[in-house]
């Protein structure tokens, strides 16, 4: 899947693209859903919850593992998008469209800038796998990952 | 690393591997729900050349396991199959394992875990001495093919031309096999009827190949570890490590079936007081009301009260619920649960094992 040009990535693998009212849309990038296999459940925090970069906001379930759902960027959540709960394969099927998370009302537009562009994900997903495959033997079948 | 000999078809067919206990082991090829439901409808292929097989042979073959499995061995008759334990001498669990009596030949096979090979390696060595025998790890040399599934009966007459319908459940015989002898038994670890074969190692992929191409109008699937521990816990199949292991007795994991009273054998004695007197925790099954998930460790609670811990735990795909086994105190094995679901509390309730039960027997 060629991961689009016009959002932001962080590296526990969430998404975020700014929108014209000036909020951020959130979501997981195709790599988290592949990497996590057999969705089961997701928990998605209420409206109006603070978020705080690099903090938990929610939680994604899948048979073998589960992750945190790591806030990318600080400000307070405006929207959940209520369909992802009811019917997970949204997010294998449109993981940048239809099947985004929340919208934030950033308070801190800077962190945008600390974040990767698609071409820097690329590169960092690249890269992690190659560690992956160096520490093999330390990592178990039911170890638990940040998305 | 160690790897079977079909690593390579696992690689091609594009299966995620992982270490497993120092093997290379595929954990799925496509999805670990599709790969469950293949094997619960049709029919599903597994590489377990993993784990351990050992044969024993010898004169004093006999008398010499006989100290140290928990079943029988003198009323096994040819061709039998059955699981058993290695117990410590406080009756704790070493490894547990199918011993496979093959009377003919005079020879037992012990399929055992790959995580404790090499500690059972050693505990059979250890009590050899003044025995007639021979231990003989054929691991390396035998590859382990199962196939499981509703119509795994006839993907074994397809893809390999033999008939190994007069087999029950648990038995075992010699079939040839791509022009050579092989072991072949009507066993598993899914719930579902099904086989495993025996295979040696240099004819294993042109095996597995003749399963995957012959097999696929069947509806094969190859399986990985994944779905074959959400296979295993919802047939409330014990996994070593996890549910059993050498803090635990086959009493408190109920396994009763796989203890004779009529040999005598290392750790019997604290088998038998457990029996008598009781024990301080028992192995349960349980259902969660939501969709979390219990995970290995987690605690379990009865009301304020902390009463044990989960030791497996999954999402069932054929119930479409999480289930969980672990272990409470005796008083508790009933009634309604907590766990602690990373600082939350699930409510859970005590189910009776096994989760899922085959009905086309």
């Amino acid at each position: 899947m060629a991961r689009p040009e016009d959002i932001k990535y962080a590296e526990t693998h969430e998404w975020v693209r700014p929108t014209k009212k000036g909020e951020a849309t959130v979501g997981i990038t195709d790599y988290a859903v592949k990497q996590l296999s057999d969705l089961v459940h997701i928990e998605l925090p209420k409206v109006g919850t603070a978020v705080e970069q690099g903090n938990p906001f929610g939680e994604i379930e899948s048979v073998k593992t589960v992750a945190d759902l790591v806030s990318p960027i600080t400000g307070k959540i405006v929207e959940v998008n209520p369909k992802v709960a009811e019917d997970l394969d949204i997010l294998k099927a449109q993981p940048y469209g239809d099947g985004w998370l929340i919208k934030i009302k950033p308070t801190e537009p800077n962190e945008l800038n600390s974040l990767m562009n698609s071409k820097e994900y690329d590169e960092f997903i690249e890269s992690s796998e190659e560690d992956e495959e160096e520490t093999e033997g330390e990592e178990g079948v039911d170890e638990d990952e940040l998305v | 690393m160690a790897r079977t000999p079909l690593y390579d078809a696992h690689v091609k067919a594009g299966a995620k591997v992982v270490d497993f206990h120092g093997w290379d082991m595929p954990i799925q090829y496509s999805s670990i729900i599709e790969e469950h439901k293949a094997v619960r409808t049709a029919v599903g292929l597994f590489d377990l050349s993993h784990m351990g097989r050992v044969f024993v042979k010898g004169p004093d073959r006999k008398r010499y396991l006989q100290q140290i499995v928990t079943i029988d061995l003198g009323s096994m008759t040819h061709g039998r199959c059955r699981y058993t334990f290695f117990l410590t001498e406080g009756g704790t669990i070493i490894d547990d394992l199918l011993a496979y009596e093959d009377t003919k030949a005079d020879v037992s096979l012990l399929v055992v875990n790959a995580s404790n090979r090499e500690k059972d390696l050693a505990w059979l060595a250890k009590h050899a001495g003044g025995y007639d025998v021979e231990i003989d790890d054929a691991t390396a040399r035998l590859a382990l093919i199962a196939v499981q599934g509703p119509r795994s009966l006839d993907t074994v007459r397809t893809a390999l031309d033999i008939d190994p319908s007069a087999l029950k459940y648990y038995t075992f015989d010699d079939f040839p096999v791509l022009g050579s002898k092989t072991l072949v038994s009507r066993t598993g670890y899914t719930g579902e009827d099904g086989f495993e074969v025996f295979v040696a190692a240099d004819r294993a992929a042109t095996a597995w190949k003749a399963f995957v191409e012959r097999g696929a109008k069947l509806g094969l699937k190859p399986v990985g570890l994944g779905a074959r521990d959400t296979l295993r816990t919802e047939a409330a199949m014990p996994l070593y490590g996890n549910d059993i292991d050498d803090q635990t007795t086959p009493v408190e994991a109920g396994l009763l079936f796989a203890l004779s009273d009529k040999v005598d054998y290392i750790g019997r004695p604290v088998i038998d007081r457990q029996r008598r007197e009781g024990v301080a925790k028992k192995l349960i099954g349980f259902h969660l009301e939501g969709k979390r998930i219990a995970r290995h460790g987690m605690d379990l609670y009865r009301g304020p009260e902390k009463t044990g811990i989960v030791t497996s735990g999954t999402w069932s795909p054929s119930l479409e619920k999480s289930i969980g086994l672990g272990y409470v105190k005796p008083d508790h094995s009933q009634g309604a649960l907590e766990v602690d679901v990373r600082g939350r509390r699930e409510k859970a309730a005590i189910v009776p094992l096994p989760f899922y039960k085959r009905t086309n027997r």
